[in-house]
């Protein structure tokens, strides 16, 4: 192996020693989108500024998200022969306390603490990995995250890095597809198709030329597992589009990633111009004759362009529309060459497998469902965030071991996983398990990894209109059915939220929902109707309430509730009144006030200005007796 | 000679040529399968979803997008397909201004061809969402008007603009239900680099593109094009001796059926009171009608006084070959001078 790589190698590994285990304390900042949104980027600044005024002897260092997002602005500080103290929400108040007490003080503020990091204890705070959120979790794709600088090549070499891309050097592109087929690794991106045999079509395929693709564009609402991975360890993705690369036989590979997503493309663009300075990314990488150069494309942020054919199309300079396979892309793909595309997360594992090994990969998972999977777990959660979690595990073990279930002790009603093309499970279901097969036994699908939680206050109905809302914006308007039906199925859930639903309606959304997935052309429309035949399926009364007695139950649907004052509970203190934007409130100073039901314009003000001592205005699903007759 | 082979659809033996579509198979043996963004000229899309079939009893695929290969066993009907057609055409319709009357494609109309074939239930389309307003119709070109309520979006003119025209004045903008048929921009057709050839809108199934004035003829007259020397052959259409349309001879080599603006929409010329009908010879200052025996022998008698270098003759661009031919023949052979041009060198 060439020379240079190795010396690269073991210096890094000497400066992570150095840097964990010298005298001068270690702090690291989670400082990506997910915790600059919540106030990083200001903490960050106060810890520099106080060290620097202080003139402390400190590292400070930014890293990626370590999927705590709940707990953001996150902060580790790691002392001489000390684990590492991990603190949540720190403000620029809390981070000086920290400076004050723990870096100078000695003091470890037990009660403000997360948890320790690494080896060794400090009495009164938790280890951070023997958690409940972190306990449950197996972190393998994002094992580097959040805990090194994902901009220094460095830490990532310390941590691993590139030694699976270095042992693949060495073996056969043949080799190579065995390793990933023995793994068991499915597609990440949705589809769970087995990586290996999508690759085997691609090499088998006779081609000047051949294309990796690396799919970043993660279109779902909710989904941000692959943002923060290539936030926070780019070069893991990079590893694996070197290796995939090689197998295939491609000499160049696109980042199709989209530009709303600023901070993961300036990490990779940091990312490749570092591994081309090291010969790891470029002609003839480390002597060994392979040539391979990576480009970044910025997508304009279309979910239909995450579909292979429209991603490709996209990349050509055409509209992001996606054309009928066969041919397939393994075969004929990008300028009609061979191509392949992989999500983030697969390319991910990749480096990984052939780092640790096949068996290592598929020690967890389930039967046909190996290794780990990153998910997003977002809605009405205690504790959302970005979590890794083996296949096979239980939605019930996921939503209330790991997420803590729904805050304010309500009641979980149902999952939503697989995002828009994904279905809902209800709560009686959670004890399915989260693979590829479990999940569309149940009606939905692994998809991407976003877990959408939904509890008692939420209305199936427009839960589903939600998601047809914007499949029929993100259709591509190529297809009749896609293009026509999800704005029919939108226009009829719209209607049953409003009130006007009509008897038959259930059935002709059944009806039109298999006709959109069994016509549509791609991926999208296929499987655009599920959110509305999975509510259906287990949550039918829902719809004939909102349908048959013009009733929300879950006091969702404005046009399906309406507001009441008890009389025995209103103390007359008039806050109603004067909020009341439509003055349909009537009463005087300590005597009853009343809603005339006519002039109620549904805004809820009454609702939220109530004295709490008084509770006296209540939600009642259904419209008022009077208009009902 | 391209290889035949032997398939059967719906169990009926038919013959067609290696590399043909099902869908196409189908139709040239008069075998009606629906569709709609599907035309033999152009590249297939399987845009619509309507001519699903299933194949050997396989899932079921688009016929437009399947060749047609030795032996297979072709179904066009199926609980599935139907379901998808069925979806698609009541989509369709509920989703379309149905003012067929006053519209040019009524007698020729895809997807009143459509409905007719597949069974559409008249309560499912009343409970379907209609078009609530509607888009106003681009009516700039002088030609031709683009209605976008009428438009199927089977994108037959973006690909008819692209792959034989090889302008692309045309594309799909917009995404979800706003996805229109739209140039560059969304301008008016005449604010774009369409160059009014008309093949998009002979091509449109519906009456999206229609020709503006249009009147079906009583009878047609095949011809060729007077305008240029290609020789486009046409057929213009007639009622009475007034011309109202003019299209593309498909049988013509020289155009396969295409025109261009002129040949397809400049016949009004033609009809036109100021249009000369007989030769007129300048006597005493004025212009005065006369018979082209008197006009041929006045012309040939001035060209007498004036063979050599003293003549020079410049050819018409409207001319064919042929007669351009003939104009240099007889400018060098009988005026006696090689002082011959053409307009189109200008
Ligand atoms: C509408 C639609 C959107 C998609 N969006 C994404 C995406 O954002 N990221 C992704 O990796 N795959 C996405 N996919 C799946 C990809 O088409 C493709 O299957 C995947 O990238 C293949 O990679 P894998 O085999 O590694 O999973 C999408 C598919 C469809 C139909
Ligand atoms: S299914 Fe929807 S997104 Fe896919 S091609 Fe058809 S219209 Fe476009
Ligand atoms: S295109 Fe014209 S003829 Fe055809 S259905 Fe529409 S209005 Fe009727
Ligand atoms: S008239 Fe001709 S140039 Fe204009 S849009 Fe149609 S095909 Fe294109
Ligand atoms: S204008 Fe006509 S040809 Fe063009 S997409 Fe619409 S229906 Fe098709």
């Amino acid at each position: 192996m060439d020379k240079e790589i190795l010396r690269s190698l073991q210096e890094a590994k000497a400066q992570w020693e150095t840097l964990h285990g010298g005298k001068a304390p270690l702090i690291m900042v989670g400082n990506a989108t997910c915790g600059r949104s919540a106030g990083s980027q200001a903490a960050l600044e106060t810890l520099q500024k106080e060290i620097e005024q202080r003139g402390l002897d400190c590292h400070v260092m930014e890293v990626g998200c370590i999927g705590l997002c709940y707990a953001e602005p996150i902060v580790s500080i790691f002392k001489a022969e000390k684990p590492g103290v991990v603190y949540d929400e720190v403000t620029p108040k809390k981070a000086i306390r920290l400076v004050e007490e723990y870096l100078l003080n000695d003091n470890p503020l037990p009660d403000d603490a997360l948890g320790t990091l690494g080896e060794g204890s400090i009495e009164g705070i938790p280890v951070l990995f023997e958690s409940q959120v972190l306990k449950p979790q197996v972190r393998r794709a994002l094992h580097n995250c959040g805990l090194i600088d994902p901009t220094n090549l460095d830490h990532c070499f310390a941590n691993g890095g590139y030694s699976g891309f270095i042992k693949a050097l060495d073996m056969t592109p043949e080799q190579i597809i065995e390793q990933v087929k023995l793994s068991g690794l499915r597609g990440r991106g949705g589809a769970g198709f087995p990586t290996w045999r999508k690759w085997q079509f691609c090499r088998d395929a006779p081609s000047d030329k051949k294309y990796l693709i690396c799919n970043a564009d993660e279109g779902d609402p909710g989904a941000f597992m692959n943002r923060a991975l290539l936030e926070g360890d780019p070069h893991a993705v990079l590893e694996g589009m070197l290796v995939a690369g090689y197998a295939l036989g491609a000499q160049t590979g696109y980042i199709y990633c989209r530009a709303e997503y600023p901070l993961a493309l300036e990490r990779l663009r940091g990312a490749i111009a570092q591994t081309e300075e090291q010969g790891l990314l470029g002609d003839d990488i480390l002597g060994s004759g392979y040539s391979f150069h990576i480009k970044i494309k910025e997508g304009a942020g279309a979910f239909v362009c995450g579909e292979e054919t429209a991603l490709i199309h996209s990349i050509e300079g055409e509209r992001g529309m996606p054309t009928p396979r066969p041919p397939f892309p393994a075969t004929s793909g990008l300028w009609g060459k061979p191509t392949i595309i992989n999500n983030v997360e697969s390319l991910a594992c990749v480096g990984q497998i052939l780092k640790n090994g096949a068996e290592w990969f598929a020690e967890y998972g389930s039967k046909k469902s190996k290794g780990t999977k990153t998910i997003a777990l977002v809605g009405k959660i205690q504790r959302s965030g970005l979590i890794e979690v083996p296949l096979g595990i239980s939605l019930r073990e996921m939503v209330y071991d790991i997420g803590g279930g729904c805050p304010d002790g309500k009641k979980v009603k149902a999952v939503q996983t697989g995002g828009p093309s994904g279905g809902c499970i209800p709560d009686e279901l959670l004890d399915t398990a989260v693979d590829y097969d479990s999940l569309s036994a149940a009606g939905t699908i692994m998809g991407s990894g976003g877990v959408v939680v939904m509890d008692e206050d939420t209305c199936m109905v427009d839960f589903a209109r939600y998601f047809l809302d914007f499949a029929e914006k993100e259709s591509c308007g190529k297809c009749v059915p896609c293009r026509l039906g999800t704005k029919q199925l939108l226009t009829i859930l719209e209607d049953i939220t409003e009130g006007n639903g009509r008897p038959g309606d259930i059935e002709l959304l059944e009806e039109i929902s298999e006709g959109v997935k069994a016509g549509s052309l791609c991926g999208l429309g296929q499987t655009a109707p599920n959110p509305v035949l999975t509510t259906i399926r287990y949550f039918r009364e829902e719809y004939e309430a909102h349908i048959h007695d013009k009733e929300c139950p879950s006091k969702v649907c404005k046009e399906l509730i309406h507001y009441n004052i008890i009389p025995e509970l209103c103390v007359g203190c008039r806050a109603c009144l004067k909020v009341c934007p439509g003055g349909a409130i009537t009463g005087d100073v300590k005597v009853v006030h009343v809603i005339d039901q006519d002039l109620c314009t549904k805004c809820g003000m009454c609702y939220e200005v109530c004295p709490p001592k008084a509770d006296a205005v209540e939600i009642i699903p259904g419209i008022p007796v009077m208009e009902k007759a | 000679m391209t290889e035949e082979i032997n398939l059967t659809i719906d169990g009926i033996p038919i013959t067609t040529r290696a590399g043909t579509s099902v869908l196409d198979a189908a139709l040239e043996n008069a075998i009606y399968i629906p569709h709609l963004c599907h035309h033999p000229d152009l590249k297939p899309v399987g845009a619509c979803r309507l001519c699903g079939v299933e194949i050997d009893g396989g899932r079921m695929t688009m016929s437009c997008l399947e060749p047609a290969r030795a032996g297979i066993e072709v179904v066009t009907e199926s609980p599935e397909i139907a379901l998808v057609r069925r979806t698609a055409v009541e989509l369709l319709i509920a989703n379309h201004d149905m003012d067929c009357l006053a519209c040019a494609a009524a007698t020729d109309c895809e997807l009143l061809r459509l409905s007719a074939h597949v069974s559409v239930q008249s309560e499912r389309l009343e409970r379907l969402k209609g078009l609530t307003e509607l888009k106003p119709v681009d009516n700039s070109n002088p030609f031709f008007s683009f209605d976008p309520n009428k438009c199927v979006l089977c994108t037959i003119c973006v690909r008819t603009c692209e792959e034989i025209q090889g302008v692309r004045a045309l594309a799909l903008i917009n995404r979800g239900y706003e996805t229109v048929i739209g140039t560059f921009g969304n301008k008016p057709f005449i604010e774009s680099v369409c160059e009014s050839c008309g093949e998009c809108v002979v091509r449109c199934p519906v009456g999206a593109l229609a020709p503006k004035r249009f009147q079906k003829p009583a009878r047609e007259v095949q011809t060729t094009c007077t305008y240029c020397g290609v020789g486009c052959g046409l057929y213009l259409g007639v009622i009475g001796d007034r011309i109202v349309s003019a299209r593309g001879d498909r049988e013509r080599p020289s155009n396969h059926g295409q025109l261009c603006v002129k040949g397809r929409y400049g016949f009004k010329f033609i009809n036109h009171p100021g249009r000369l009908t007989t030769p007129l010879i300048k006597r005493n200052g004025e212009f005065e009608e006369a018979t082209w025996e008197e006009a041929l022998d006045l012309v040939a008698e001035k060209f007498s006084q004036h063979k050599g270098d003293s003549f020079a003759a410049l050819a018409s661009a409207k001319c064919t070959n042929e007669e351009n031919y003939l104009i240099q023949k007889l400018t060098r052979a009988a005026m006696g001078t090689n002082t011959v041009d053409h307009c189109a060198r200008l």
